[in-house]
């Protein structure tokens, strides 16, 4: 610097030109290493979400392109969002044969519990999963399949067996199980499932109507 | 400062972890298990040692009325990096880690290094500090991690696929099933506790220490501490 101290504006014009070039390389660093790893990621997840959907259709084959094939369906009420919940279409030639739904059961003991529900056309259950929860740990948490295999008890059940007024846990006096020291979890799973199996009943054409007929 | 030195301060003397506690959230937040905490002190590592050597690079030539500000964008681009690197080639391990990855931004000890250390140091000692500091870190995370693990889920390195691939959910070492762990271990008063404890066994063995030898050569514990 010179004999005479910098004038105070020019100072902070300064100041300011060396961080807003800072931004911009910066800013043009993460975009260079966003662009490098779009793909990468974009498959990552593509792979992630099929492979939580083969676990939900227990092995179930299929030969469409089950996240292209989708239809957005709304009811807050049975499917618990007050969102569109996506519905995925499994088909084996043009045949569908399964519906893939995901309802969330909004009385969990804390909060929301994301759920994906795997139909068949019948309206048999062929899987359920819970993508998502914030249960406490070592009480509701065994609703994963980490933790038992509670979860699996939804399979080949239909809203013929047990009849609707009995999907409850047996202290509700229906057929499923509550687990010790927890019940509002299970509780909340039971009738999310049986929603989403009444919501299919409701519009079973629409969720199986063949994709061509599809609005674009 | 010597090698010796920086890395003396990082792993023992300083350590972020059992005597700055800086970055207390991630630390008690994410070790339920080995391999997060080993997850997550790494992606601290390597965005440490990065940060460090850039600071050292351009802090010197800053105004100082920026120069704060100009390391938080330095981090919150490498951090942001990192994060796009992880969801790209560990998706699992992205998974597990979620918020807490992001929130390296909001380590205090990435901040504290680069202000209290790298702008001052040229970008060698910057470098070997960053390393010595995030190893630190990464130590106590994944003995943290490990200890809960094992209490909380009577395993070790059970989810260690996520870091290094591999099938399956079933790696790791089994010392009894998961429905008989200590559930206090996985939960947040557990970490606290444990950490705790943890802390006390240092101070036990650094009174040890200073009580074996005489006073002259122990000079008194040259702690910085910073709020976390």
């Amino acid at each position: 610097m010179g004999a005479a101290p910098e004038p105070a504006f020019r100072r902070s014009g300064r100041a300011a030109l060396v961080l807003l070039f800072c931004a911009v390389l910066a800013f043009g660093a993460v975009s260079l290493v966003h662009e490098a790893t779009r793909d990468e990621v974009a498959a990552a997840r593509r792979a992630r979400e099929l492979a939580r959907f083969d676990e939900v259709l227990r092995g179930l084959r299929y030969d469409n392109d089950l996240l292209a094939d989708t239809i957005l369906v709304h009811d807050a009420e049975l499917l618990g969002s007050n969102g569109p919940v996506t519905a995925y279409r499994a088909r084996l030639g043009q045949e569908p044969v399964a519906v893939i739904l995901a309802p969330v059961a909004r009385n969990g003991y804390s909060g929301p519990i994301e759920l994906l529900v795997a139909i068949a056309p019948d309206g048999k259950l062929l899987g359920v999963r819970v993508t998502a929860h914030r249960e406490t740990p070592g009480l509701g948490d065994e609703i994963e399949t980490r933790r038992s295999a509670w979860i699996e008890s939804f399979a080949g059940r239909w809203l013929g067996s047990p009849p609707l007024p009995r999907w409850k846990v047996r202290k509700d006096g229906g057929d499923f199980d509550q687990f010790t020291g927890a019940t509002v979890t299970p509780r909340a799973i039971v009738s999310a499932v049986a929603n989403a199996l009444v919501y299919f009943e409701r519009h079973r054409d629409e969720l199986l109507a063949p994709a061509s007929t599809m609005p674009p | 400062m010597t090698p010796s030195e920086i890395f003396r301060a990082g792993l023992r003397d300083q350590n972020p972890g059992l005597v700055q506690l800086l970055g207390l959230c991630p630390l008690l937040a994410v070790t339920t298990s080995l391999g997060s905490g080993l997850g997550l002190g790494l992606a601290t590592l390597a965005v440490l040692a990065a940060s460090n050597v850039l600071v050292s690079l351009v802090g010197r030539a800053l105004p100082a009325e920026i120069r704060i500000a100009v390391f938080v964008l330095l981090i919150a681009a490498l951090v942001t990096s990192v994060e796009l690197a992880l969801a790209a080639w560990l998706p699992g391990l992205h998974a597990a880690l979620g918020i807490f990855l992001p929130l390296i931004v909001t380590n205090c000890l990435v901040l504290a290094r680069a202000e209290a250390f790298a702008s001052r140091q040229p970008a060698g000692a910057a470098l070997l500090d960053g390393v010595a500091m995030g190893s630190g870190f990464l130590l106590v995370l994944v003995a943290l991690g490990s200890i809960r693990e094992v209490l909380g889920r009577g395993s070790l390195g059970g989810d260690l696929h996520l870091l290094f691939g591999g099938h399956g959910a079933h790696g790791g070492i089994h010392l009894f099933g998961e429905q008989h762990g200590f559930l206090l271990a996985l939960l947040p008063p557990g970490a606290f506790i444990l950490l705790g404890l943890m802390l006390a066994v240092r101070q036990a063995v650094r009174a040890r220490a200073t009580a074996a030898t005489p006073q002259a050569a122990m000079p008194p514990e040259p702690v910085g501490r910073v709020r976390a």
